[in-house]
This record gives structure tokens, sequence and C-alpha cells, in this order.
């Protein structure tokens, strides 16, 4: 066989910095992993100075800190530099609720350009349920506060599910009212805990409806002034959508260990060995390894993904949900209705139509003990 | 007097890997033709916009209402976009 030309992949744009997966709160959804690292498992500061000199390199044009909480690193701000000094935008990921005015100060001084600071709910009582932190709503409200007063830019993140809906439009309003020049409302997606969850936190289709049509008339009363983007989620969806912006195409992500993956979720996938920014540099793994070669483009996908004409619009899904709900990561996407498995969405939406189960809320797994 | 800048969290860079110009935004970015990168490139928080039309019109030789209706449209639209205050 005569081998085709060596393929170069376009290179990320940006980086997903999991510094940590410590955090203050224990929300339901978290897009976490189930197994939670440790603070001994993390990379240290010189592994992620490093990363940011690479990543740089490689055509990473901005860095997204997140975790966890990345203010519980206490090497955050030399991070932040390093991003800085390399020419990366800048965007801390943030609960909010460890922030004080110095370290606003300090993060500012340090050359951060943006912050998203994520809120559970419009207000107290239920945000504090479901961020499973006492006084952890009040906090934010401070903390947009003084992220305002320090001049830096704002998105609020509110994620949204049955049981916070019905407060979109007060979501919408305290987003406008701490100064955001963005909000985010995005929908749970299920995958690790959402997906432990999924029965207590999807919405029906009504409630997905009136709040896309709520989102849609804040644009227009909105625009020029506030930017809101909508992630929806993908079980009342006639297409998937395009997870990542494409199977490692536009995005690295890094855990806390320092293990690369195209996304967030990617752990999950069985029969490969995740590599470890420790060992190998982000070009060469972002080039040739295994993991990110496996499902990049569309030489990968069984019909019908293969002969559809949106193959390069969705990128056939994401191959997480394909391995959540099917067992299999390389086939289309259930939430494609073109998908032999769609009706597994159908059957989720419907499991969820009865009371809500209590929340598991995310915490680190008690190790188990050695009798 | 129109001074056109950049507003906090919007930055114009050159992506010397891709040997193009983007604006690097709140979560996004946007890339550059050549023409809007011309202009942002003389957008310093201190050029007028008045200025600005003067400087590309002698570059490019053409007439300066022409110009001037051109870099105006493209401002507007980052005004919408929230890059840019004038």
């Amino acid at each position: 066989m005569i081998p085709g030309p060596v393929r170069v992949p376009e290179p990320p744009l940006a980086l997903l910095a999991e510094l940590t997966h410590r955090c203050p709160l224990a929300c339901p959804y978290c897009a976490n992993p189930l197994d939670l690292e440790r603070a001994s498992a993390e990379l240290d500061t010189a592994g992620w100075l490093r990363v940011l000199d690479e990543a740089a390199a490689l055509g990473v044009l901005q860095v997204h800190f997140s975790g966890g909480e990345p203010c519980s690193r206490r090497d955050l701000l030399e991070i932040v530099s390093r991003a800085y000094a390399n020419g990366l935008y800048s965007n801390l990921i943030t609960s909010g609720v460890t922030l004080d005015e110095p370290g606003v100060a300090r993060l500012v001084a340090a050359g951060l350009d943006h912050v998203q600071l994520s809120f559970q709910d419009s207000e107290i009582e239920s945000g504090d349920r479901i961020g499973g932190l006492r006084g952890g709503h009040s906090k934010k409200l401070v903390a947009a506060g003084l992220i305002r007063a320090a001049g830096l830019p704002l998105t609020a993140n509110f994620v949204v599910h049955r049981q916070n809906l019905e407060r979109l439009p007060d979501m919408l309003a305290l987003g406008e009212r701490i100064g955001a020049s963005r909000i985010e409302i995005a929908h749970v997606q299920y995958y690790g805990w959402g997906l432990v969850n999924r029965a207590a936190l999807m919405p029906t289709l009504a409630q997905l409806e009136i709040s896309t049509d709520l989102v849609e008339r804040a644009r227009i009363a909105m625009h020029g002034r506030v930017t809101i983007d909508y992630v929806v989620p993908d079980y009342h969806a006639a297409r998937p959508k395009a997870c990542m912006g494409g199977w490692a195409r536009r995005i690295i992500n890094i855990t806390p260990a320092g293990l690369a993956l195209p996304c967030h979720a990617a752990e999950t996938l069985p029969g490969f060995v995740f590599p470890s920014v420790r060992t190998a540099s982000l070009q060469s793994i972002w080039r040739d390894n295994p993991l990110f070669t496996r499902f990049r483009g569309t030489d990968w996908m069984p019909e019908p993904c293969r002969s559809c004409d949106n193959r390069e619009i969705d990128w056939g899904g994401c191959r997480c949900q394909a391995l959540a709900l099917t067992g299999d990561a390389a086939v289309t996407d259930p939430a494609c209705s073109l998908s032999p498995d769609h009706h597994l969405m159908a059957e989720a939406v419907a499991d969820a139509a009865g009371p809500a189960p209590d929340f598991v809320y995310r915490r680190h797994r008690t190790p188990a003990l050695v009798t | 007097m129109t001074v056109p800048r950049f507003n906090r969290g919007f930055r114009l860079r050159h992506d010397t890997v891709r040997d193009s110009w983007v604006v690097l935004a709140p979560e996004r970015l946007f890339a550059l033709d050549d023409h809007a990168a011309e202009v942002l490139k003389l957008v310093d928080g201190h050029r007028t916009l008045d200025e600005i039309t003067g400087l590309l019109s002698q570059n490019y030789q053409a007439p300066a209402a022409e110009i001037a209706s051109d870099v105006r449209s493209m401002l507007d639209d980052l005004v919408t976009k929230g890059a840019i205050q004038l």
C-alpha cells in the first residue's frame, strides 16, 4: 500500500487549562469527571508554565483557566503572568467565592483579560442549594462588583435546568445589573456528574422552548449592550452539536494531572493511553497522538455521518455522548435524528418527566477502606 | 472629534503561526481580512477617525470619502460587537 500524504492538522486556537479539581462548590452538573484528581496529583507550576509556552508556540491564542476552582491554585498569578508574557488572551472561569479586592487587583496586574463568573441561580436560597455552598451566592455578587470595579470585562454564566429555568428572566436581569457584557445561558450537558443527575436536571420540551424564546427576545432587547450566548441541551434536538467544534480541531484540554485531551470528558473513552504533558510535547500530542487523530476530521465516520451533508458542520456530534448512551464512541451521536439510537434521547426525556430525585453532589470520592 | 479605541477585553494581535490578524475577545475571536487589519492597526486610542481615514487614503491612494465610509461601517460593526468605542 502506498502511504498517503502526511496530514498536518490545523493548530488549536484555544487551550482549556483545568488547573485543579479542588472547588468549594459541589454543583451536581459539574463538567469534571466522576473520579476527581487530588491536589497531590496536580501538575506543578513549572509544568503549567511549560504548557503555556508550548501552547503559544503551537498556535493557541486564548487560554481558559478552569477547574474545579482555578483560584484554589496558589500559583495562579504566576500562571496568568506566563500566559500574558506569551501573548495569550487569558480567561478565568471561576465560582468567585474566594475572590477579594487585593486578589482581583493582582490578577489584573498579572495581565488577566476577562472573567467568567458562574451562577447557579438568580436567588440566594436556590443558588446555595444547587451549588452546595451556604453563602456562596452572596459571595458571587460581591465578586462581580470587585471584578467590574477593577475594570475587567465580565461574563455571567448561568447553568440552567428544570430546577431553575423558571427564573431565567431574573438571571438575565441579574447579569445585566452586575455589569456583565456577556451572559451565557448554558443548559446542563449530560456527561459525568450531569449524567448521574440527569433525571433531576433535564427540562421538559415545553421548558426548553420557553427558555429559547426568552433568550431570543433578550438578545433583541440587549442588542449592542450585552452579548448572550446560549447552549442548548441536545436531547430535544434533531441534529447533534459540533462538540468542541469538532474532535481535535480547535481546542486542547489539559487536566489537573497534566493529561492532554481533545475534550474534558474524553477520559471516559476506553482503549486509549491518555497522553501526558509530563512526557510529550503539546505539538507531538496534537499532531500524532492516537487519541487526537482517532476521531479528527471525517475519515473515522460510519454511516449515516459519512455521506451526510452536515458532516463538516456537526462533525458527527459528541464522541463521549455516543459512548455514554450506546456503549460505542465511534457511532453517530444519538442526538442526531438520523442515528439508529435516537430513541434513547426521547426515552431519557420521558424518564425525567417524574418528580426530581435528590441531587448527587460533586464530591471527591472517599477512598475505599483497606480491611 | 471621534477617537476610536478598543474596549477592555478586546485585543488586536498578529497571529504569527497563521500569519494573520485577529481581535481576541471574551471567549471568541474575530478573524480579520487585510483591509480590516490595516484599519485596526491604526486604532491606538489617540488617532482620530479623520486621521485614520487620511492615512489610509494616502496609503491606498483612494478618495478619502470612499475610505471614510468603508472604515465607518467596519468600525460600527465592531461597536455592535462590543469591541470598539467611538
